[in-house]
């Protein structure tokens, strides 16, 4: 046994990120740690490396018992990870990036050829082929994972944990890397790999823990089980929410027209909305989906592809134009994208229209008041004042607030982006009523999350993105955890 | 528990009351300090004085606030001054152009240098202290070149109205300032791009995403501040009636001061022109009084600094607090 954790429990606030897990990681092996959205790998990651100590339970390592255990200490019983975000400096050469914060000095001179011949070791023992002197700006993205992985194993780990290291590869990268796990793994170093690519879960792990909702499902020996298994066990839960019903309102009219469109993740994706519907876009993080809504609103560049409104191609550059298009956007991040948090609740409401109820570059402010006050009413945000400002709101009623300004600019396509994130049930429910009354007005609204409930209970139809692609579409009565989480997570 | 909500809620009724009215106190208490220890100071003539002292940098504060607002800076205002002393009186004295020709040549000619700031720090992404810093090099640079460091005077005498005259007891500059503060407090409160302006300084991600053409507020900002800056210096001009290389030095030092003692935060978003007023009034009877105590200027400088440090010292402290 390499590695043991016991009924570790993480909370925070509202959250129970870890709920009394435990797991065993033998020496050796390559243990793969699956799991949603929201599962608590990062927590359980973090937790290994003394990133943030549990509330409750203890870490055994090599037979030492950790009840706190730091960073360091980590390090020093041979704990290495190798984050999503590399920890190297571009500006300096793979061999200082290696020794960064111990190097090799002679007095106080950095004793520059030393480090590049320990490193060149390191290098040839696991048969990489950098040059030490090279600096780490100049390497594609897989070489500096390599990089890192030499850095950590010249910290002499015993176990690496790896956070979807194949995510930012491409499909030559990727293959290398394989061939470095396995390298690692008959130098005897223990593996914990965290991915969402099944096939590679399958090609090298030896066993395999599931995690949903911050508990650990079950581990299973990879050889004995399957790709249908491992889905069923990360999404099979309960549903236990319910959502308000709505009458079917779909129109034979399409708001919007989405052709092959490309850009930063986001590669050939199509897709049409008609008004009435909500669509919903459901996918991991990284898939891509919050990308299509920034290309449609005209936040991050099309490099290809037809966007097409009411009969007419439209190529908006800014959000600006979009918006003029009757394209709206509730951004996932409220509080860096959606809220003007020193400014009062009536301008954060009257932003998106101020030049539309301007004259002579004057706003009329009994309109203004009028747009705030009846939209108060309309989607019930509770203050008693407008003037207030909208960072001493509650999150519920800021994102109210942001759907208020949205819907004062008379859209014909919404688009959510996880609009429900960090709000309570409260407010949820009555942002789903929002929604549907939205296409029962005749509006189309496109709605991405992360939560599978939630994807499931608003959408009538669902698009799944799986690193850019549009990997299946599911009508309602087809709907499936399973069948999603398939699309979500295959290649 | 409870109380301890109720003691919070009075200390930011305490730090709500300073925001507002501390300035005010402030210039209240100095007011009484000089009044005190200088019997010259409290004379309406003096008052006046420092009114029209003070007046050419409450013009250019209120671009300047505009620029703090966005969260930039526009530290080449005083070299603006310099050109545009140098150019109208050039413009008049070598050129025989009238006044009012000259006064629309430099106004331009101001506008157009801030709006290539601007253009800058929107379209290349450069932070505006190093734009507007090489900016203010270059300015000056053409100003000695066009004058070749000599001063330039004899001017038509109706161009001294603007600096020297008066309207009853009250100085034309003065009056000039009011008049540029009341459009500079209209636009911010009245109008839909000055609403732009504290959002974009506020959050300039969130502006974008709620629709505002970022770049062309940056564009519209940086070109008002060197207009109003223009303004200054055609004041200034009139007012001292020789055009001369010296004339803008140092000012966006004072300018800056001024409008961080008045509350408009560095870090952008916050800020009323109300308030700017009372800092510019500050500055002015601070130098004044100095001035009339015998203060050596050195020692006037050591004190200019530390306010500026105290100033932007508190805005920061606020902000931290708020975040």
């Amino acid at each position: 046994m390499f590695l043991e954790l016991k009924n570790i429990t993480k909370t925070y606030p509202g959250v129970v990120a870890l709920d009394n897990v435990s797991l065993e990681i033998i020496e050796g092996e390559v243990h793969a740690l699956v799991g949603e959205n929201g599962a608590g790998k990062s927590t359980l990651i973090k937790t290994c490396t003394g990133a943030i100590s549990p509330d409750k339970g203890t870490i055994v390592i090599q037979g030492t018992e950790y009840t706190s255990l730091t960073p360091k200490s980590a390090e020093l019983a041979g704990v290495g990870v190798i984050y999503q975000e590399f920890n190297l400096v571009d500006e300096l050469s793979v061999a200082e990036n290696i020794f960064l914060g111990r190097a090799i000095r002679k007095g106080v001179v950095i004793d520059r050829k030393a480090m590049e011949r320990e490193a060149a070791k390191i290098f040839e023992q696991f048969d990489i082929d950098i040059d030490p002197r090279k600096l780490v700006g100049e390497l594609t993205v897989g070489y500096q994972q390599l990089v890192e992985i030499a850095k950590a194993m010249s910290q002499n780990a015993k176990m690496l944990i790896m956070d979807e290291p194949s995510a930012p590869l491409t499909q030559t990268e990727v293959q290398a890397l394989y061939a470095m796990v396995e390298k690692l793994k008959s130098a005897g170093v223990t593996i914990i790999y965290i991915s969402h690519r099944m096939d590679e879960i399958f090609r090298l792990s030896d066993r395999v823990t599931v995690l949903r909702d911050g508990e650990k499902v079950k581990t299973l020996q990879t050889a004995e089980t399957n790709l249908d298994e491992l889905v069923t066990l990360m999404v099979g839960r309960e549903l236990k929410e319910t959502y308000p019903t709505r009458k079917d309102c779909i129109t034979d009219d399409v708001a919007i027209t989405v052709e092959h469109i490309s850009g930063e993740i986001v590669d050939d994706v199509s897709f049409e909305i008609r008004k009435g519907e909500v669509l919903g876009f459901a996918g991991l993080i990284g898939s891509g989906r919050t990308e299509v809504a920034e290309i449609l609103f005209g936040y991050k560049k099309k490099t290809a592809g037809r966007i097409t409104s009411h009969g007419k191609e439209i190529n908006p550059r800014i959000p600006k134009e979009a918006i003029a298009e009757g394209i709206a956007l509730v951004p996932e991040d409220r509080k860096k994208h959606g809220a003007l948090l020193e400014r009062s609740i009536k301008d954060n409401i009257s932003i998106s229209i101020l030049e539309r109820i301007s004259s002579f570059f004057t706003v009329n402010t009994t309109e203004e008041d009028k747009v705030a006050k009846h939209y108060r009413e309309a989607i019930r945000i509770k203050t008693p004042n407008l003037e207030q400002k909208i960072k001493n709101l509650s999150g519920g009623n800021q994102q109210k607030v942001i759907i208020a300004k949205w819907l004062a600019t008379e859209p014909t396509l919404v688009i959510f982006d996880e609009p429900t994130r960090g709000i309570d049930v409260g407010a949820k429910s009555e942002i789903y009523a929002l929604v549907n009354q939205l296409v029962e007005e005749g509006k189309a609204v496109l709605m991405i999350s992360s939560e599978m409930e939630e994807v499931m209970g608003m959408s009538d139809r669902i698009i799944v993105l799986h690193e850019g692609k549009v990997t299946g579409e599911l009508s309602r009565k087809d709907f499936n955890q399973e069948t999603i989480m398939g699309f979500a997570s295959r290649n | 528990m409870k109380s301890q909500i109720a003691q919070n809620g009075s200390g930011a009724k305490i730090a709500e009351f300073g925001r507002q009215f501390g300035i005010y106190i402030v210039l209240l208490v100095l007011l009484t300090f000089f009044s005190i220890a200088s019997e010259n100071f409290l004379v309406s003539q003096n008052l006046l004085n420092v009114a029209r002292q003070v007046s050419m940098m409450g013009i250019a504060a209120v671009g300047f606030s505009f620029v703090l607002l966005l969260g930039g800076i526009d530290l080449s205002i005083g070299s603006v001054i310099t050109l545009v002393n140098i150019v109208a009186a050039s413009l008049m004295v070598n050129s025989g152009l009238s006044p009012v020709l000259a006064i629309i040549a430099v106004l331009l000619l101001s506008a157009a240098i801030g709006f290539t700031n601007g253009w800058i720090i929107a379209n290349i992404k450069m932070p505006s202290i190093i734009v507007t810093l090489a900016m203010m090099i270059i300015i000056e640079g053409v100003a000695y070149l066009i004058c070749e460091g000599l001063p330039i005077y004899g001017f038509p005498e109706s161009f001294a109205t603007i600096g020297q005259g008066y309207v009853g007891p009250i100085p034309i500059p003065v009056i000039i300032m009011f008049v540029v503060m009341g459009i500079g407090g209209f636009i911010l409160k009245k109008t839909f791009f000055g609403r732009y302006f504290y959002a974009v300084g506020g959050n300039e991600e969130a502006a974008k995403l709620s629709g505002i053409n970022v770049t062309r507020v940056k564009y519209l900002v940086y070109t008002l501040s060197g207009f109003f800056a223009g303004v200054a210096g055609v004041v200034i001009l009139s007012r001292t009636n020789s055009g001369q290389v010296l004339s803008g030095k140092g000012f966006e030092f004072d300018v800056l001061t001024a409008c961080v003692l008045g509350g408009v935060s560095v870090a952008g978003g916050v800020g009323k022109i109300t308030n700017v007023l009372a800092g510019v009034l500050i500055l002015g009877v601070l130098s004044n009084g100095l001035v009339l105590l015998d203060v050596s200027q050195f020692v006037q400088m050591v004190i200019k600094g530390s306010v500026l440090l105290i100033a932007v010292a508190l805005d920061s402290l606020q902000h931290r607090k708020t975040l």
